[in-house]
Order: C-alpha cells, then structure tokens, then sequence
C-alpha cells in the first residue's frame, strides 16, 4: 500500500456529514459517520457529479443530494445496479484523531 | 471431479434465467460461471422498460438480477464487455476489453436490437444515430430519450407496433406533441387484424396520438440533430426528436462469425444446441428454433428450462418443440390478448366475432375443427386466461360458441379460480402458475407483496396483476395481509405518525439519533432522517437537539443546491414589495461575488444563483437581511398583489396582511413546502387560489382563506376554508391549518394531497369548528413555534461557518 497522507483531524468533520479535502492535487470526500467510522471517496457523484460531502449519510450508506441515488462507502457500490461504483481510498484515524488517507485509488470492482 | 467452464455471452432476460435454471438443478457444483454483458449493469426486466419511459417506475426497480446477486452465486460477470469473437477450435470468447475466458460450455444468450431501417439520413457522419434519434431496447435508450423529451416538443415514432406504440404512449407523458408513423394498413398488424386495429386507432386518436399509416420514410432531416422526416409521398413531418421501433434484429453476427449455421438467427435442435457445435448452446431471441424466432419472453422460460436440464445431465432427453404465442398486453391503457392466428386461412375455419366501437370492444375468435387456433380480445378481456389455455393446450371448445366470448349467467371469478388448473399459468412474462403461487403462500407468503417478491408473478407487463390478487386471495381464503409498512412514517420504523409522536413524547427523544437508537434498534436510514428531523421540530418546537447530519443539505446550508453543486440564495421580500436601497444592496451583493444569474423568482423575490458554497455566510452578511427560506420545508413566501395602495380595484390591503403573515410564520418547519398568497379583489392577481393557503379580499373588510391549492407539476384550486372579517382572524384560521397540517402530513405531503386525503370537511371541522377539542392546543403549539424561530443565518454568521466548511479546499499534503 502507498504511504498515508495526514490530512486533517477527525474533529474536522461533525458526525454523520461529509467534507471535501484537496490531497496531492486531486479533491477526495471524507465521511464521518455516526458510529465513528471514516471513509473517503471521489467527491463527484457518478450519476451528474452532484457534490457527495452534501449527502446524507445513514449506516455506511451515502445518497447524492442532487437525484438521491445511494452507495455503499465502505465498498463504493452502488446500491442499484444502474449506477456506476464510486472510487473509494483508504482512510483511518490515528490514534490521536488525525486523518491518514492512503493514495493512490482503489477502484471497487462490480461484483 | 473437477469443474467445468460455463461461459454465457449476453446477460440479458435469457441468458440470467437460463443461469438460475442451471443454478436450480445444482449446476454450481458442477460449473465456474462466467458471463459477458454488453450493458454495464445486472440483468433488468427489459419489458418494465415502458413502465421507465412512461415514467410509472424508476430504473431501479426494474432489476431482476442486482450485481450483488452474480457475487452471491460465485458467477464473475464481466458488465459493460462485448464478446466480438468465438474461436471454437481454442474454445476461448474474446471481448472488446481484453478479456479472454476459456470454456467447456458456452451459451449465446445475445438477444435482438432495434432494427434500423436503411433510411437516408439516420446516422450521422460517424456512423452512430444522428443526435436526437433512438432506438427502444436498453435502460440507456430510455434515459436518452427521457432526457430528449419535454412538454411541447415534438416527438416522431416510426413503427406502429407494439413496440412503437409503448415508446409514444411512454412520450405522451412527458409532454411531447406525439407523432406515429406506420407503414401498414393498421396498426400492431404482428397481433391485430384491421378491425382490430382501427380500434386502437381511434382510441389513441382520443388520447392525442396522430397516427398516420402507409407513410413511408425516406430521408430522416438535420445536419447536426434530427429535425424532420421526409415520406414518399413528398410530405415532411418536423420533429424535435425521432425513436426507431420498426422491429427488432437478432444480434447473431457473432455465431455467424464462428462459423455457426445462421439464417434469421443462430439455428438450434431440440436442446436448444447450435447444429454446429455441441458445446454451444443458444436461446433467446438470438436463436432460431424449427424456422421460428421469438420475440416474447414465454418462450424463453421454457427454451432456458430445457437448456439447463440438457446441460446438467438432469433430464439429456430434454427437448424444445416451439411455442404457441399468446399475449396479453396493455397498450396505451387499452388491455389486448392476442393469440395466434389473426385471420381465417382455410375453408374450414370458422370466426366468432363481437365488435363494439363506441366502447372500444372486440373479440375475435378463429375456431378449427372445434380447437383454438387464434384470437384478439381488446377492450375486455375478462375471458382471456380461459381461451389462452384452451390455445396453449388444444383442447376442445365447447358447442356454446358465445359462452366463449362473454360470462352468460355469470359463473362467478371465485368458480373460475376453483376450477382454474393447477399448472395454468397466472403470470405469462414470469412463468408462475396457480400451483407455485400456492406453494409460496403455503411457505408463509402472506401478502401480495411477498409472493410477488419470491416467485416474480406480475413482475413482468403488469397486466395479470388483478388476476394474481385474486389467486393469492384464493388460495388465503381471503386473507391477505396488506404490506403495512406503507402507513408508516418513515420505512425503518413500524409506526404511523401518530403513534411515534406518542412514543417520541413518551420517550423524550430529543434528537435524530436517539430516535434511531430507541425505535429503529440503532440502524440509521440515510433517507428517513430529514422526515425525522422535520418531525422533532414540529413535536418540541424549539427545544429538541439539532443534528446538522439529520437534514437535507439545504436545510444544512440554509440554501438551495443547484446542479452544479452551487447555491442559490433567496433574500426574503414579503409581499414581492421591496426599496431601492434594498434592490441596490443586493446588486452590490450580487457584483461582488460574480453571482453568474440574478433572476426573479414566481414567488416575487430575487433569487441569487450560483453562489459557491463556502461564500454563503459572507452573502447573508453583506444582503443584511434574515433568511429567506426559499430552500426548506418551510413556510416559504407569501405572493401579493398591490391591493388598496395603488390599485383601483383593490379591497383590501393584501400587501399588509402578506407582510403580517411573512412575519409571522417565517421559518416555520413543515411536512413539505408552504406557498402562500394574498390578494386584494377576487381578480386574484397573486394567485391565491392555488396556493397551500391563499387568502383573497372581498370587500367589506372580509377575506375568503382557501387551502389546499397548487399551482406546480400537480393544478388544484384550493378549497374555501372560511370567510372572515380580520387580518388578526386570517392569521388564526391560516395558522390553525397549518399547525393541523403539520401535525397530521406525511414527509413530503403537500397541502393539496393532504386535504384530498383526510378530506376539507374534516379539516375545517376541525380548525372552524372545533369538532375535536383541539384548537386550542393547536394554536399554542403554533405560537410556540412562532416564538422559536431563530435566523438560521445571522446564527452562522455570528458562530463562523464551521471551520471544514469555510476551508472546503483545504490543501493538505506534498506536491498539490
Ligand atoms: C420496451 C420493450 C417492451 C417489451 N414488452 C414485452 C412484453 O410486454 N411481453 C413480452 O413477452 N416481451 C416484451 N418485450 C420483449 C422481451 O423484452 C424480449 O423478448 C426479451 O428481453 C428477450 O431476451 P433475450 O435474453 O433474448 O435478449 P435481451 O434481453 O435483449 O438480452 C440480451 C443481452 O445480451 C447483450 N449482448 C448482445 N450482444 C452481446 C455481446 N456480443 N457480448 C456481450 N453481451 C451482448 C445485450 O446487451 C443484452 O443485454 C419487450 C421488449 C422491449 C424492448
Ligand atoms: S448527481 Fe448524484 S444522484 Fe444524480
């Protein structure tokens, strides 16, 4: 795996919502879910590029707050077949609550 | 023993079911199945693809097979990879993506496409469709042609077939001026005679629909983008887009160049295996049994049942012997069966008929030696299931010719499921008979739903829906259960909304995720938490916890989300009335953040589009005003006309009272948007008629409050609450419905579907009358809202946007 890039604190990003954060040139969306966990993705929706850091989030689920079409963040699938799966990066916080994110992208692969 | 490779090329409506065939009879234990799909998506219902067009279903609910169903099965699907060639001798398929897959067995499942006549003009210089042209097969057609379409344009359908006529019924609905162009004698000649089909002619003429028959196409027009078509007989027809449904083609190219036996289709023996090749396998449309092709669903059930026993070992005497076609469908709301022949064909035969036009019924029955051989049932079809197994199974008609065309003396439905066999088939597109609907009521289905979801039954047109709940019904003994979860509030939790407000007050759950913890067994759903959140407010006014997470992003950003990702921003302008110093504010505002559109809005105020994200606090600092809550579900506006200031005709002061309710009711949380209006004369310049409350001056100091009224995708003029004699009494009785509405409402019920439902009788009952003791409380709890608003902007601009939010961009890390 590649190196982890620090790239902000957890505390950045109030539970349940997304953020946009510039990495090494590219925009990636960070989650924070409810339950503590993070996840990171493309920040554009596959479907018209709505803007996913504006989602709503429910469990590990993400729905585009442009056409509320969903995915799954932690495997970046979509949760109906018609959508094309969302590019997911790994993500995890350190111990003292710091942001480490892993580049370069892991595509999901369609089943 | 060591597996075998199955490789299945084409993931269509054959090709998943002849896996789940194979599946059925242990074949996992005997296969690795690999399988090409040329679209990038699971396996779908291509025939609910009408229902996408017509817009009665969405794209996802048409799946049969989801990608997570391949991953469940072990089957790896290469979606979005077109297998371009076959090379029998290394047994390996070859895809346009580099894949390579060896195989012991291989199936060709590549069904049709729509076929393009050589039509001048159809194909632009690339060689692909010329923009704006179609064909009706895949889920891509269908968004293409959804996005194409729009009320007034004008939309041309080549092909009067039944293919041609869902595309037009489909286009109809968005709007578009809808043209059919035919070049037979009648229309759906495939199923109908002329009779037949001048009655369908007639009734789509009704419905809007020109159709034009014996046209012949010559030259599609448009240099960039299709603009018109031009016929043989010299006229032209201009159009803003054209779909192709002159027929479909099998997509056999690819046996061909194996060096597979190929004439309409790839040719088959009994097994439904290539005459060629006794590894390769076909079925499908792609494949050609005794000379016939099929373009129906019913005969590739059984061509995949018969596959998938020869394959497996299961039954090696299994065998095809073709299928009688019989179909019932429904076309442009005009219910259809059709079955074999449509004309007599030989001395002997004998026609039994009815026709009806004014009604639109006709029945039509080819009898030969005392057996079924064709028929057209249009407009009534209430005898169809009986005459299409007396086709399917040749069995003997009885002497009575008329008791098969209508129920005389009227055995009742209830006999005909008594006496209705074991193996007739209820649904035709699933292949589900009365013995497997008991069979999957006996294994504890209990609702409609349920036996729908397991055994596919009425999954396919639609059409044997009515039948199907009365099969289920039959077999319950009338005790079907309906899916309750339709009643509740929000999916994930088991309660109406009365019954959660109790259990939340009960409870005190005071935020979004107490909610989920104590009721939903601490499982979120993304969607149900705005329903939640809009509840709590209305339940604890003020006093609940906010959970930004919990809204929707505009109610998280305090603006509109465009589709660029962008904002709009609304200041607030009651009444439409504003001052020079305000409009040279917001032009100031507007030049020095580079607002890319300043438009007027229909609820009279001035909208700001464009605004980035992380600009939005410094906009409301610099408009000065609070906010203008044209993002929610809120009260919005209130519209007014200039009532008595300035016009002559005014009779009351509407831009005051509009001025008093905008103040009043600013930000007030609610199931979905309010839109409200005043107007001083009945002339009803602002509209108020159709808004969710309206109030319009009569004279005498008086004003009628209507209810209920819409103006957008749904028109409704509202429905009079009241007349009262004060601006303070309007403000009552407006805000007294609201409070009800707010309380009673589903998420996302407007006004106007809510008074439908629970009916204005009741609801003025209730605020004029009292009739249920509750005004009182329903004003109070009104007024505590009122007294709770808080400026959600001045709140931001006060605290700092969080500081993320600001920073949407903050760079991190090396080499940006
Ligand atoms: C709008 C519409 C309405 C319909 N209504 C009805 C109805 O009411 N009743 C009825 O009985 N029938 C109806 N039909 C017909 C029915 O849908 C078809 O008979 C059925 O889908 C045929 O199944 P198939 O598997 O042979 O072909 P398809 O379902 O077309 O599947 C073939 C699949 O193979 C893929 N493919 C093709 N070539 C390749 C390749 N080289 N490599 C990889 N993949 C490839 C295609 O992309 C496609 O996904 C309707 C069809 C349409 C389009
Ligand atoms: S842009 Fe995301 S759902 Fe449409």
């Amino acid at each position: 795996m590649s190196a982890e890039i620090p790239i902000a604190r957890l505390s950045d990003i109030p539970p349940g919502e997304g953020r946009n954060f510039k990495v090494e040139g590219r925009c990636i969306a960070i989650f924070h879910t409810r339950s503590g966990q993070v996840f990171a993705t493309q920040p554009d929706c596959p479907h018209k590029g709505g803007p996913l850091a504006d989602g709503l989030t429910g469990g590990t689920t993400i729905v585009c707050p442009l056409h509320e079409r969903s995915w799954d963040l932690a495997t970046g699938r979509p949760v109906a077949d018609s959508d094309r799966p969302l590019t997911i990066y790994p993500v995890r916080a350190a111990a003292d609550g710091t942001l480490l994110v892993g580049l370069p992208a892991v595509t999901s692969t369609p089943a | 023993m060591a597996k075998q490779k199955l490789v299945v090329v084409g993931n269509g409506m054959a090709g998943a079911r002849a896996v789940e065939e194979v599946l059925a009879r242990g074949g996992a234990d005997m296969f690795d199945i690999f399988m090409f799909g040329d679209e990038p998506y699971g396996n779908y219902n291509r025939i609910l693809l009408s229902n996408v067009l017509s817009g009665a279903q969405d794209t996802e609910e048409i799946f049969l097979n989801p990608l997570s169903w391949y991953a469940e099965n072990g089957i790896t699907l290469h979606a979005g990879a077109r297998v371009t060639d076959i090379d029998r001798y290394a047994k390996v398929v070859i895809a346009d993506n580099g894949v390579r897959e060896h195989y012991d067995r291989l199936l060709i499942a590549t069904g049709s496409r729509a076929f393009m006549p050589p039509i001048k003009g159809l194909h632009g210089a690339d060689g692909s469709l010329k923009p704006g042209v179609f064909g009706f097969r895949t889920i891509d057609d269908c968004n293409g042609m959804i996005a194409a379409s729009a009320p007034g344009r004008k939309a041309v359908v080549i092909g009067g077939g039944l293919l041609g006529l869902e595309a037009a019924r489909g286009l109809m609905n968005h709007g578009c001026e809808v043209h059919v162009v035919h070049l037979a004698g009648h229309l759906m000649e495939q199923q109908l005679d002329f009779t037949g089909g001048t009655i369908l002619k007639s009734g789509m003429e009704r419905m809007g629909i020109a159709v034009h028959l014996q046209k012949s196409t010559t030259e599609i027009l448009g240099e960039g983008r299709v603009t018109g078509l031009a016929f043989k007989d010299g006229t032209t027809l201009d159009c803003d887009l054209l779909v192709v449904a002159a027929g479909i083609r099998p997509n056999a190219e690819i046996g061909h160049r194996a060096g597979l036996t190929v004439e309409r289709a790839i040719v088959v023996d009994d097994h439904m295996r290539s005459v060629d090749d006794r590894t390769i396998y076909v079925v499908g449309e792609c494949a050609q049994h005794r000379g016939r092709v099929y373009g129906l669903v019913a005969p590739l059930w059984d061509q995949a049942k018969v596959f998938a026993d020869h394959l497996t070992g299961r039954n090696i005497d299994a065998a095809y012997h073709g299928s009688k076609l019989a179909t019932k469908l429904k076309v442009m709301g005009v219910e259809l069966a059709s079955m074999g022949l449509t004309e007599t064909q030989e001395e002997r035969d004998e026609l039994v008929q009815f026709v009806e036009p004014k009604r639109g019924i006709y029945k039509k029955l080819i009898v030969r030696d005392g057996r079924l051989v064709g028929g057209i049932l249009m407009g009534d079809i209430g005898k169809a299931a009986y005459l299409m197994q007396a086709f399917d199974r040749d069995s003997p008609l009885p002497e009575e010719r008329l008791s098969l065309l209508f129920d005389i003396g009227a055995p009742s439905q209830k006999v005909t499921i008594d006496e209705m066999p074991a193996d007739a088939q209820v649904c035709n597109c699933n292949g589900v008979t009365k013995a497997a609907i008991g069979t999957c009521i006996a294994g504890g289905a209990k609702t409609t739903k349920a036996v729908m979801g397991a055994t596919r039954a009425g999954m396919g047109c639609g059409s044997c829906k009515g039948l199907m709940n009365e099969v289920v019904a039959w077999f319950l003994g009338g005790a079907v259960e309906e899916d309750p979860s339709v009643h509740y509030y929000v999916p994930c939790i088991p309660l109406k909304k009365p019954e959660l407000v109790a259990e939340v007050r009960a409870r005190n759950l005071r935020s979004v995720s107490a909610v989920f913890r104590e009721l939903a067994g601490g499982v979120e759903d993304a969607q149900s938490k705005p329903a939640l959140a809009s509840l709590l407010s209305v339940v604890w006014r003020g006093d609940y916890i906010p959970e930004a997470d919990a809204r929707f992003i505009n109610e998280r950003a305090h603006a509109n989300i465009q589709k660029d990702g962008t904002f709009s921003v609304v200041p607030p302008m009651a009444g439409g009335a504003t001052t020079p110093a305000e409009l040279r504010r917001i032009a100031e505002v507007a030049e020095k953040y580079n607002v890319p559109m300043v438009k007027v809005t229909g609820g009279q105020r001035i909208d700001l589009l464009g605004v980035k994200k992380e600009d939005l606090p410094k906009v409301w600092a610099d408009l000065g005003t609070h906010s203008g809550y044209a993002y929610g579900k809120t009260y919005r506006t209130c519209k007014s006309c200039v009532g008595t200031d300035f016009c002559r005709f005014g009779l009351g002061d509407s831009m005051k009272l509009a001025a008093q309710i905008e103040d009043r009711f600013k930000g007030i949380d609610s199931p979905h948007k309010m839109k409200l209006a005043t107007t001083g004369c009945p002339r009803n310049c602002a509209e108020a008629l159709i808004k969710d409350v309206g109030a319009v001056a009569i004279g005498d100091g008086k004003w009628e409050i209507y209810v209920g009224g819409a103006g957008g995708s749904h028109v409704r003029k509202g429905d009079l609450l009241c007349t009262v004699g004060s601006h303070e009494e309007v403000l009552l009785y407006a805000g007294r419905f609201m409070q009800l509405y707010r309380e009673e409402a589903k998420y996302k019920e407007r006004t106007y579907t809510w008074v439908e439902r629970v009916g204005i009788e009741r609801v003025r009952a209730i605020v004029m009358e009292d009739s249920e003791g509750i005004a009182a409380r329903l004003d109070a709890a009104m007024q505590e809202s009122v007294d709770a608003f808080i400026d959600p902007w001045k709140q931001i601009i006060e605290k700092g946007m969080d500081r993320a939010d600001a920073a949407m961009t903050a760079t991190v890390g090396s080499g940006a």
